[in-house]
Parts: structure tokens; sequence; C-alpha cells
């Protein structure tokens, strides 16, 4: 425990130290979320955004408009979100109930309402309304962002430190000590835990302050999430760093990791309407599983048995990735 | 005398390289014991087979009597070739954190005295000058107050200031019964410290024993050096003489016959040196290459 402990204090002072990391850790989120609040400031105004239930059938009675985007949808609670939300400007039924739902408070659906009403094919449409509070992108993105700042600082803080580590030889230092890996290993993931959490909620609250974003879920529940999300970054982090002594490889192993995460765990834009494979392989990457969570969590108010699963799925992962750091872990290079 | 450490038959061999060829030797209690061989021979290998650090591919490795002895780690001290400390950390936090490590460790201040450690000690541990990274290096190996020291090639790159402070130190060190094990390919400082060593050349010892008995056993002569260009030509063709850079080198049972000789024959004495035997040559005379080839 006295091991872990002055490990664990060496590792912050360290980075505490670093004035380098440190500010970019600070400054790197917000100045992102500043960007993009103020790049997505202005409504898109080019394009309806109508949304088709069940999938397999495109709806007859909006076909063939060059500026109506059609998103089918097999989700139907994922779709009414999106009309809840501003997301989706209206969502048609296409099980022949000859329904659509709405938002009241949406200027935007009006234009298709009446584009329903003008139908000559004799179909009686109803209408159903569901009113929400307008998400801004930047209240949709910014769950995305403060996931990627834990997703870089855990892979290359961790990952990039301890091959550093191998190849300086300070790791067949400590080897030649009574310490071991696992003591070792925890205290820098544990450093690197309570600096990120840190760094988080001081960034989150920064940016709640200037741009008063949504968040109507729990704010235990999105500690938990972004504790354990945090701690599979930090594992997944760990199995590159087992063995390598090459930091130009794992700096490329590393960004090898990072980009599939960055492009398909939705940080940035939404997979409706994305090929399916994509979405496939976005279920196994972990960023996708905390930005899914902590987005439910902010913009829908889920609880517990809604983010269930994202949890107990970043838990397995964390045990699998953790179980094979220890495995693969060597103090020095082959 | 005890051995607190012993090797029988250690082998390790790289995938294509064979580095350490079947070691064995025994290390009393107490004595400072060298591995004196030129770079590549083998002792880093055999040192960090030693230390835990590597594992042999053959061979026992016995710490006061047992393999793989639990109380290794807490008892030994070990100083590496080369080794980086932590970033941002002080020499005074790198000693505090490495003495957490260990069950028993010695006072900080008594360490930062013996090692000279006072006027950088809240300097950061990696902005140290070569000499006070070493004492540095050499205080964690003391940190924990152990029984036997491991030294790899401690001296290598220091100025000759910086040695001669170092081989004091560890002076030191032995007069408190601590057993030192020390790796060098410096005759002299061979000669200075260990109390026994083996020569080690391609993995394997080629000669064991103290410096003194080791010389005494395998040279009568002293050495009469010349510059080569000094020396008459019909001398250079003497079994006695050997070519060392550019001096001659005249094994000689008596110095008073052979500088007689030399004078007799016209040899101009301006560059003349008379030494004894040194480990260097030893090594020469066993392998046909010098130590610092």
């Amino acid at each position: 425990m006295k091991q872990l402990l002055n490990l664990f204090l060496a590792r912050t002072k360290e980075y505490y130290r670093d004035r380098g990391s440190l500010s970019w850790s600070f400054i790197m989120p917000p100045l992102i979320i500043a960007a993009v609040a103020l790049a997505f400031s202005r409504e898109d105004p080019t394009l309806f955004k109508v949304g088709y239930y069940p999938a397999e059938t495109p709806p007859a009675v909006l076909a063939d408009k060059g500026y109506l985007q059609l998103l089918p949808y097999s989700d139907e609670l994922k779709a009414r979100q999106r009309i809840e939300h501003h997301q989706l400007d209206l969502l048609l039924y296409t099980d022949g109930s000859n329904h659509y739902l709405y938002n009241p408070t949406s200027v935007r659906a009006q234009p298709l309402r009446d584009l329903i009403a003008s139908d000559t094919s004799g179909a009686n449409w109803s209408a159903e309304t569901l009113a929400g509070r307008k998400v801004r992108y930047v209240d949709w993105v910014i769950p995305g962002i403060l996931a990627m700042n834990l997703m870089f600082s855990g892979l290359f803080g961790v990952g990039y430190v301890i091959v550093r580590y191998r190849k300086n030889g300070v790791l067949k230092r400590l080897q030649a000590a009574p310490v071991s890996p696992l003591t070792f290993l925890s205290a820098q993931l544990l450093s690197r835990l309570l600096i990120m959490l840190m760094v988080s909620v001081m960034v989150y609250l920064v940016s709640d302050w200037f741009l008063n974003f949504l968040m109507l879920g729990s704010y235990w529940l999105l500690l938990l999430i972004a504790v354990l999300g945090n701690i599979c970054i930090l594992s997944l982090g760990l199995i590159i760093a087992s063995r390598l002594a090459n930091e130009e490889l794992a700096n490329g192993l590393l960004n090898f990791l990072t980009f599939p995460m960055l492009l398909l765990s939705e940080v940035w834009f939404s997979l409706d309407g994305a090929p399916h494979w994509m979405s496939v392989v976005a279920e196994v990457l972990p960023l996708t599983h905390i930005v899914q969570a902590a987005r439910s969590v902010m913009l829908d108010g889920a609880g517990i048995n809604e983010v269930g699963y994202h949890l107990l799925v970043l838990a397995a992962m964390t045990a699998v990735f953790l179980l094979l750091a220890a495995k693969l872990f060597r103090w020095r290079a082959d | 005398m005890t051995a607190i450490m012993e090797v029988r038959q250690l082998v390790k061999h790289f995938k294509r390289v064979q580095a350490v060829n079947g070691l064995s030797f025994a290390i009393p209690r107490g004595i400072c014991f060298g591995l004196l061989g030129p770079n590549g021979a083998g002792k880093t290998t055999t040192i960090e087979m030693m230390e835990g650090i590597t594992r042999p591919s053959s061979g026992q490795i016995l710490y006061k009597g047992k393999q793989n002895n639990p109380a290794f780690k807490q008892e030994a001290g070990i100083q590496f070739q080369s080794t980086a400390l932590m970033d941002f950390l002080s020499v005074r936090e790198v000693l505090q954190l490495f003495a957490s490590f260990y069950q028993h460790s010695q006072p900080l201040p008594h360490l930062i005295e013996q090692c000279q450690l006072g006027d950088f000690i809240d300097q950061p541990a990696t902005k140290l000058s070569g000499g006070q990274k070493q004492r540095l290096l050499l205080a964690l190996a003391l940190v924990n107050d152990p029984d036997i020291l491991f030294l790899d090639e401690p001296t290598t790159g220091l100025d000759p200031q910086s040695r001669r402070n170092f081989w004091r130190l560890i002076e030191e060190i032995k007069q408190q019964g601590k057993t030192v094990v020390l790796t060098t390919h410096y005759m002299d400082e061979a000669e200075q410290l260990c109390d026994q060593l083996v020569i080690v050349d391609k993995g394997q010892i080629i000669a064991e024993g103290s410096p003194r008995d080791l010389l005494r056993s395998h040279f009568q002569d002293v050495f009469v050096c010349l510059d080569s260009e000094d020396l008459p030509p019909d001398w250079q063709q003497m079994e006695s003489v050997t070519r060392q850079g550019r001096q001659s080198v005249i094994a000689s049972r008596s110095i008073e016959g052979t500088l007689q000789a030399l004078m007799q024959s016209g040899a101009k004495l301006h560059s003349l040196q008379v030494r004894n035997a040194t480990l260097d040559d030893l090594f020469l005379k066993l392998t046909g290459h010098s130590l610092r080839e």
C-alpha cells in the first residue's frame, strides 16, 4: 500500500509539473467546444430531415423531393427522441397507419405538414405531437468532446509514458526493486484517473457556465460513466504499453486505436443513416459506449437502467483489457 | 568464508549470440568481487542474471544458499550501467520514492551525506552532471542498506576526479562489511577495488583469483617500455619484445641487465618507462588481445 501510494504521488507530481501536458488537457477541450459552439450556432437551412419507421418501406408521399433528407429508423424510441430534440423535423410511420409525429415547438415541421396535407393520394393523415426542448449541436456534442478528451489523455497519458519509461530504463530500475507490476500499473492508472476526472469536471463546469448546456439526468450517474469509461480506456492503453519500447510504434498504434473511435463512436456526428457495418464496428469501441451513455443521461435524462447496458459492456471490456495487459506486461522489451 | 552468492554453470544465449557460456563462481561475504573483461564479454548479461533482471537460459544462481531466494530483492542494492529516472522529480523525492519500496531503509540524511548529495538534493534528478547522477544511482542502490551491492560499470564515462571520488565511496561501503559485485573493463579499477575477480572473455572465465595472485602466478617479469623508433632493429625481432601501439614492451627478469644491454646496443632511452605487469597484460597474454580493444 505504501508503495502504491508513493508511486501514485510520484506520477501525479510528474504530471502536475509537466506544465505543457497539464495545460493542454485543460485548454484543448474548451477550445474545441468554443469552436463547435461558434461554428454551429447558425441553423443549417438547406435540408429538412424526415425519418420513417419502420425502415424497410420508404414513404411514397415525400419521395423524390430533393430538399428532403429521408432517414430510415428501425428503432422507434430513438426516432421519437430525435423529434423531441429537434434533430428530426418529422417522423412518418410507414406501417400503413397513415400517421406522423412532429414537435410543435419546431417551426421547421410546419412546411412538411403542409406538404403532407397537399397529398393527393387520398390518404387520411393523422398527426401526433411530441414537444421537447431543442437540443443544440453543442449540447449534443459536449458528451462526445469530454469523452474524447478522456480517450486521448487516457491512451496517450498511460500508454506513451510507460513505453517511454521502458525505453529509457526507468522500468528496469523499478524491476530491480521489490515493486510488483500490478502495484506499478495500478499507481499509473489511479493517478491518471484522478487527474482526468478533475480535468473533466473543471472543463464541464467552465463550459456549462458559458453555454448553459442541457443536462437532464443525474450528475452521479454521469460521474459513474466517466469513472468506468476512463478506467476502460486506461486499461486499453495498458495493453499498448505492455511490451513496446518504441515510442514511434506506440504512437502509430495509439493513433490506429483513436481514429476509428473518433470517427465511429458518434463523437462528432450521429451514425443514423450510416451503413449498418459502421454501427456494428462502433459497438466494439469503448468510446461509443461512454458517449452514448453520457449523451443519454445528459440529453434524455436516462437513469441507471437505461444506460445499464453500456455500463456492463464497459465493465466487461475493462476486465478483458486488464487481463490481457497483465498477461502481456513485461518490464523490459523482448 | 561462506559464499553469499554462488553461480553454477550459468548459460545465456540470445537469438544468435551465446552471451554467457557456463560460468561458475562463488562470492564470499564482505569482499569486492569483480567481473573484468572487454566490452561484449558477457559481464552485464552475467550481472543482470545475478540481479534477477534477466532470466538465464540454464544454470543456477544461489543467494545465501537458496535459488530464487525471496529475500534477495529486499537485501540487494543494484546500480545499472545507465538508468533514467522519473521526469520532474527532485533528487530527494526520488530517494523517498525508492525508500518506500523496501521494508527496511537507511535514514535519508545519512545516505545524503554518505553519497554527497547535499549540494543538489532539491534539483530535478534528470538534470545532474555525470558524477552527480552516478552518486544518486549509488544512493538508490544503498537506500535499503543492502547486504550485497551490484555495480555495473559504475565509472564508465566519468572524468578522472569523479572516478577517484567514486572509488573512495566504494571503499567506504566495503569497510561497512557489505559485499560488492562490480563489473568493469578498467583494469586499474579492478586492481584498486577488487579483492577477487574473474576475467571473462566471450562468455567464459579465462582466469580467476585475487589481482595480486593472478599477476604473480602469470608474470615473473617487469616491463621495460620504449617508443618503437628508439629501439634498435635487432631488438624488435626478439621473442621477449611485443609491440603495443607506438611502444615496444620488453619483458625483463632483470631491469639492470636489460638497461645495460639496451645502452650497449645504442638504444635511445628518453622515452623509457619501467612498470609492473597489469591485468591488461594478463588479458593480452591469455587472449592475444587487449582489454581496451
